[in-house]
């Protein structure tokens, strides 16, 4: 039997596994419980790339978790699937390669970074969970299991988010984060229980067929959208991002970066594959352009100012994650309008995911080199630092490649993908290109800030002890950094093959439907 | 906390073996009754919350060794995902032992029957691994919340530091 076919659970249940296992890991000491959160990222990364394979050459893969078959879909002759269900289109694979190769980069930067603090076991296990969490609500194809995944993903990141349990901001984040995630996935279970009741099914596929465009699809897809853009941190949902990825261990941060965009994964499931085609008017796609275009702007202004190190890449995150649901939502805007999404909508759309993959890798690794800079000099404020080009020249060179990959300086991948929401929104309205330009250039200018500030000028007696950081630290960076590289190197190669069929995917509800709906044996 | 009267205390000591006994009965039956995994295990873990009200903290945290509760957690959580990836040669998750004969998977007649309760395969394993997580994780909340109280103890004669 091929054992491809249990991929899909396989990528779920691998990190569950090493969150279960850590513990006995953590009895061998140090170098076990090292060696364990090292691999199992690892093996988790590879069966996400192996999947991804596999989904661009067979097609949309279903996985039946628990039943006679792993592709008996509709058991018996009924007509809706009764069963937990992956379902793993190529959308889902990219999104599953993306979040895995954060959460290899974070645990090889996290086994030295952590290693002041006790109760690591405890670390490994959430961290794990966190993955896990994250994986399930990219692969899943069932709202209940949504929810679930969703909610494990958010109590390991409140635990993480507080890991620092001496600073009483770590705490304060900590509780903020866990107050807003709470409500968020109240609203999602709430909505959950309208298909529910309106549908007898909470599988994706089932319930985007039998979808009637009512009252309680408008409430619940109300719910759905305001949570999931309040989990993913944008304007004016966004409070909780500055704290908590400040507040959160580096190696987390890089991770939770990740997370969100499992948010917004599913953000777009709902809009793309859930309602599709039924949404009809275009009050949605612009409620989320909206909401993109005043993250972009309101996000890299409350940037600009910041002094703490940490906090202004946290509001850069807002601003990126603008740039993504900006050409998301353009895209959407296109559903309906054969015409428009062959002019500009799908170019949108493949903005949007090639910026999503690229916002992921050098998101992760401009926090990563902050987290560095806080291990080397013991401060992430800004008017302290200076001068650390000198003693920390691999660091540097990264963080050189990462901020000008996010100001979208031309050759690198931040531009590539921004070109193309600057082309395809300026055929919307060019105000939206106008202010996505804007923004642009606003990073660009705060990036400038900070690498002036930390790593040129004259050297600090105060620094004179520093060092480079360790090895494995560095490794953690490069993973991603060799990944901005590669994808700078080969736009072309990386929107053929990565960004286009996730951008196909998405747009293919029917495809979506059928895969759970006419399966079976 | 102090240790109450002498009546609570004795009745307490009777009564927390016979809500182990139905946290227990209520995780053995999951698949036929209501409750399960944890549901079982959370009345069984009123066992420590009983004790720790009737006997005071002092005296409890004598005797409880937390790191078997660590250990029946981790147990519990292992044996569920075992349980989880002896399906695999199937589908992950499968139930490869209902109706297989054998401990847990004795065949159900057709018809009606009032259950019977080694039939269902890994469910009951899983609801056992799954109560004996949760037995060992809300008897540690207890505990440190309740070493969580200890720390603001405005009484004045004992003081311990937090567990950093």
């Amino acid at each position: 039997m091929n054992w491809s076919v249990h991929l899909p659970a396989l990528v779920i249940a691998v990190p569950l596994l090493g969150a279960f296992a850590a513990p006995v890991a953590g009895l061998g000491g140090k170098p076990l419980r090292n060696l364990w959160l090292v691999t199992v990222s690892a093996l988790t990364a590879i069966l996400s790339i192996i999947l991804w394979r596999y989904v661009q050459v067979e097609g949309i893969m279903v996985y039946v978790l628990g039943g006679e078959s792993w592709a008996l879909t509709l058991p018996s002759g009924l007509s809706w699937p009764i069963r937990i269900i992956l379902e793993v289109d190529a959308f889902s694979a990219f999104m599953a390669v993306v979040g895995s190769i954060a959460a290899l980069a974070g645990a090889f930067f996290s086994l030295r970074f952590m290693e002041r603090f006790s109760g690591l076991d405890k670390f490994v296990s959430l961290y794990f969970l966190l993955t896990a969490g994250m994986l399930g609500m990219e692969l899943t194809g069932d709202l209940f299991n949504f929810f679930v995944f969703l909610e494990i993903a958010s109590v390991a990141s409140f635990g993480l988010v507080a890991y620092w349990r001496d600073r009483p901001e770590a705490i304060e984040a900590g509780f903020k984060y866990m107050v807003v995630s709470t409500v968020a996935a109240m609203l999602i279970l709430i909505a959950v229980g309208f298909f529910y009741g309106r549908y007898n099914a909470v599988n994706m596929a089932a319930v985007a067929r039998m979808m009637r465009f009512g009252y309680a699809e408008k409430i619940a897809l109300v719910f759905l959208v305001a949570s999931l853009a309040m989990k993913c941190g944008t304007v004016p949902m966004h409070m909780w991002t500055p704290d908590a990825y400040t507040e959160a261990p580096a190696g987390v941060t890089c991770l939770l970066v990740a997370v969100s965009q499992a948010s917004l994964y599913g953000l777009f499931r709902v809009c793309f594959s859930l309602y599709g085609t039924s949404l009809g008017s275009s009050v949605v796609p612009w409620t989320i352009i909206v909401m993109g275009v005043l993250s972009m702007f309101i996000g890299v202004t409350m940037a600009v100012i910041q002094k703490e190190i940490k906090r202004l890449m946290a509001y850069h995150s807002v601003s990126q994650i603008g740039y993504i649901l900006l050409g998301l939502g353009v895209g959407l805007l296109a559903l309906n309008d054969p015409q428009a999404m062959a002019e500009y909508g799908f170019t949108a759309m493949k903005g949007g995911i090639f910026h999503l993959i690229n916002y992921t890798m050098y998101k992760g690794l401009l926090f990563l080199t902050a987290g560095a800079l806080y291990y080397a000099a013991g401060t992430r404020n800004l008017n302290e630092l200076g001068g650390l080009a000198r003693v920390m020249p691999h660091t540097t060179f990264m963080f050189v490649i990462a901020a000008a990959a996010i100001a979208g300086l031309p050759p690198f991948n931040g531009f590539v993908s921004k070109l193309l929401i600057y082309e395809s929104t300026f055929a919307v309205y060019p105000i939206l290109a106008v202010a996505a330009l804007v923004t642009s250039v606003l990073t660009l200018a705060s990036f400038v800030k900070v690498f002036q500030t930390a790593f040129l000028g004259p050297e600090k007696s105060v620094f004179q002890h520093v060092k480079e950081v360790p090895a494995t630290m560095l490794v953690g960076m490069s993973i991603l950094t060799i990944v901005i590289i590669g994808l700078t190197l080969f736009p072309t190669w990386s929107l053929a093959h990565l960004v286009e069929p996730a951008a196909k995917a998405l747009v293919d509800q029917a495809g979506y439907i059928t895969a759970v709906m006419g399966g079976g044996l | 906390m102090e240790p109450l009267s002498i009546i609570v205390r004795t009745i307490c000591d009777i009564f927390a073996w016979f809500l182990a006994v139905f946290g227990a009965y209520v995780i053995i039956h999951g698949h036929l009754s209501p409750g399960g995994g944890f549901q079982g295990g959370a009345v069984v873990a009123t066992f420590m919350a009983l004790l720790l009200v009737s006997h005071g903290g002092k005296k409890l945290l004598s005797f409880v060794k937390p790191g078997l509760y660590s250990w029946a957690e981790t147990t519990g959580l292992l044996l569920f995902i075992g349980t989880g990836f002896a399906g695999l040669t199937t589908a992950f998750f499968y139930n490869f032992l209902a109706g297989e004969g054998g401990l847990f998977g004795a065949v159900v007649p057709l018809g009606a029957n009032s259950g019977i309760l080694n039939s269902s395969g890994t469910i009951a394993v899983m609801n056992m691994a799954v109560g004996l997580e949760v037995i060992g994780g809300l008897s540690l909340i207890i505990l440190y919340m309740f070493k969580g109280i200890r720390l603001y103890d405005d009484t004045g004669r004992e003081e311990t530091g937090h567990d950093r």
